[in-house]
């Protein structure tokens, strides 16, 4: 991974010194909340319904073990004993002291770690495919640009008070593992027929109130022209995207309010002002490129006897490969997916214990590299195939072994009630609960690729709105109500999903999803995915199934 | 006469403002005026004719676009905040310096805090009158917090990618 130098040091020192002041003058009461909420924010301290929250970035989603085991330390000395992976592909502590939180600056700091802008109305932590430098796929490693766009919006002078918050995603695969077209900008790196690289710049989606999947406003930018572009649609945003309204002053508005045409009309107007002064040199690119260590692959073969083996001995192992590894490039590796899944547990909660694990397993078959995926697993992208009977075996014993990436029981889930002070409902049971139904594997199995993602409330943490199976808490006078809807995708087939009918009470979500399933089983045709099914077939056999079941 | 911190060469200092910030239902004063853009577009002329240095404040949503021409008569462009998380005005003074050429006085006025004190810098503003008492030891401290910038503004300071090869 990217190498930290003494300039990347220094800017997470100079920062960590500067909150520790800042908390200084909010406990003495020189600053007081509203002035000091902004300012908590942007290092990633929230106020929950119980404690403070602390949210630590992982810049596009790229850990190394030593991280990892500090994370785990922070989790056993300042939290509970575990930590909670989000669909920003950050780490979130939920039960901190805002007097401790300069303390753990500083060590995170330690590792190359902070809590920068990780809220506020500012440049948001980078997504990128957690796959990257693992797949075959990939058109060049999104990392580089990645942390180019890190370094780029750290503290960047003229857009840190924007409108509203600011997330950008970078991809280079077909298969769209960023949920690219749901971020403010999403960037899909393309080859010209030429060879030349760039970029497809798509502007606009977002979740929240008011879903919007991003449009394309650029089919190719040049490479080298990244950063000029970048600030084109920035300063665009930062003066004309609204402020009078939080929940109309994301950039989606924006786009949506002027068109797609006229706003990319502004953006190019302005990006020819702005000339090509504004971008990255090529040296700090290559720069950046070389100071990701590169992997040394053994010259293995494609099939290796021991995982062959193992294959055909254990059909739990036989089981964990078919779901959870995943071709990697070099000839006897695989990607191995590790599921914050397990039936009963939170999505995306890992022990201190399950952390320590993992670093050791990237310590030792991992190239020391380990990802964060937005859908709140974790991805071990380099191990030998020979080693993956090992490496499962290790995750399994402490409860990281399950076999269900993609399927039913592998939701995304918001913290909900149970933690945020803006939930209207509980998420994280809802999830268990429907992880419970679908606890017998080969029933998983048999029902494939399907996406559920659970939100508390309508700010949609949870991405309901692109989930094949998309769940809404609601508030009906005190009670907990479920809004339903089918048919959404946050992947490279993007869609908002559909309502499928009146919400649900609590207690009758989980039996809900059970039915769509069976009516998915029963409606669909050889080789299509619940998605797929919908889309064929439409809201009406879903919705009068489940209705009638209600009446 | 009121006082700003004024940063020159490099040193801010709590300076005298000759200037009288002018609303617009109020009488224009004698000696030097801050106004602002309606008035300026109606009585700028006139005021400037009369010998006096004449500043414009450009609210919040008003475009700075529209002071182009006016610019190399203006002595001050003073920025709005309308509360301190509103960030329209860095763009507005890194568009008077780079795109402008603007060289006269940018100052920071409204809600303005010693924690935007980096962010104003770099991108152009020259002048401030903080909100919260904040002294100009306090601007110099905030604004030198980060020993390093990542990015190139029109602040001319050194960005990391250049120190790097250096």
């Amino acid at each position: 991974m990217y190498q930290y130098d003494t300039i990347d040091k220094d800017m997470l020192a100079d920062r960590s010194a500067e909150f520790r002041g800042q908390v200084a003058r909010r406990l003495s009461g020189e600053l007081n909340e509203d002035q000091f909420k902004p300012l908590r924010l942007r290092n990633g301290l929230y106020l929950q319904l119980h404690a403070y929250m602390l949210r630590i970035a992982i810049p596009y989603g790229s850990l190394n073990p030593t991280q990892l085991r500090k994370l785990a330390f922070i989790g056993r000395t300042y939290d509970k004993g575990y930590g909670h992976f989000t669909t920003r592909t950050n780490l979130q502590f939920h039960w901190i002291k805002l007097s401790d939180a300069p303390d753990i600056l500083d060590h995170l700091a330690e590792v190359d770690m902070h809590a920068i802008q990780t809220s506020g109305n500012c440049i948001r932590n980078v997504t990128a495919d957690p796959y990257a430098g693992a797949t075959a796929e990939e058109i060049d490693d999104p990392r580089v640009w990645a942390e180019a766009i890190r370094q780029w919006s750290t503290v960047h002078p003229e857009f840190s008070w924007l409108p509203r918050k600011f997330k950008i995603a970078v991809t280079a695969a077909p298969k769209d593992r960023t949920a690219a077209k749901t971020h403010d900008i999403g960037l899909n790196l393309k080859r010209a027929r030429d060879g030349s690289l760039g970029f497809e710049v798509m502007v606009g989606g977002g979740l929240g109130r008011l879903p919007h999947i991003a449009p394309t406003i650029r089919e190719f930018l040049p490479a080298a022209r990244l950063f000029s572009y970048l600030e084109a649609i920035l300063r665009t945003y930062n003066r004309h995207g609204r402020r009078d309204n939080i929940h109309k002053a994301r950039i989606k508005i924006l786009v949506a309010a002027l068109g797609r045409e006229e706003f990319a009309r502004q953006v190019e107007a302005e990006w020819e002002k702005i000339g090509s002064g504004s971008d990255l040199p090529d040296t700090e690119l290559a720069r950046i490129r070389g100071a990701f260590r590169p992997m040394s692959f053994e010259t293995l073969p494609a099939q290796s006897e021991i995982f062959e083996e193992a294959k055909a001995a254990k059909p739990a192992f036989a089981r964990f490969v078919r779901n959870n590894v995943k071709p990697h490039k070099a000839p006897g590796y695989g990607i191995v997916e590790v599921s914050l899944k397990a039936i009963g547990e939170t999505p995306g909660d890992a022990t201190a214990d399950q952390m320590e694990v993992i670093a050791d397993l990237a310590e030792r078959f991992g190239q020391n590299d380990i990802r964060v995926t937005h859908e709140q697993n974790l991805v071990l992208p380099h191990v030998k195939l020979s080693d993956v009977p090992v490496v499962w075996e290790a995750l399994a014993a402490v409860g990281l072994a399950t076999p269900n990436m993609n399927l039913v029981s592998d939701i995304i889930a918001c913290p909900g009630l149970d933690y945020c002070a803006l939930a209207n409902a509980r998420a994280i049971s809802v999830a268990q609960h429907i992880a419970e139904k679908f606890a017998d594997p080969d029933r998983a199995e048999r029902v494939g690729e399907l996406k559920v993602k659970i939100s508390g409330c309508i700010n949609a943490c949870g991405h309901h709105h692109v989930g094949h199976i998309g769940i809404l808490g609601v508030d009906k006078k005190g009670e907990e109500f479920y809004q339903l809807t089918l048919g959404g995708s946050g992947a490279e087939d993007a869609a908002v999903g559909q309502a499928l009918g009146p919400a649900l009470p609590y207690d009758r979500v989980a039996d809900a999803v059970d039915t769509l399933v069976e009516v998915y089983l029963r409606e669909r045709n050889d080789g299509e995915r619940f998605l797929d099914t919908f889309r064929r077939t439409g809201v009406a056999p879903f919705k009068e199934a489940v209705y009638a079941v209600a009446d | 006469m009121p006082w700003r911190i004024r940063l020159k060469d490099g040193v801010f200092a709590l300076v005298e403002d000759p200037f009288t910030s002018v609303s617009d239902d109020w009488a224009i004063p004698q000696g030097d005026v801050i106004i602002s853009l309606t008035r300026f577009q109606a009585e700028g002329d006139r005021l400037l004719s009369e010998g006096r240095k004449v500043g414009v404040r450009l609210e919040a949503d008003e475009e700075v676009e529209a002071l182009a021409y006016d610019l190399p008569r203006l002595s001050v462009v003073a920025l709005v905040f309308p509360k301190f998380g509103d960030g329209r005005a860095y763009s507005y003074a890194a568009l008077l310096r780079e795109r402008f050429n603007y060289r006269g006085e940018i100052r920071a006025v409204g809600d303005v805090l010693r924690e935007q004190a980096g962010f104003m810098v770099r991108c152009g503003f020259d002048a401030f009158e903080p909100a919260d008492g904040s002294t100009p030891e306090d601007w110099e401290r905030a604004a030198h917090r980060f020993r390093h910038a990542y990015q190139r503004s029109t602040d001319r300071r050194t960005p990391a990618f250049v120190e790097r090869g250096e």
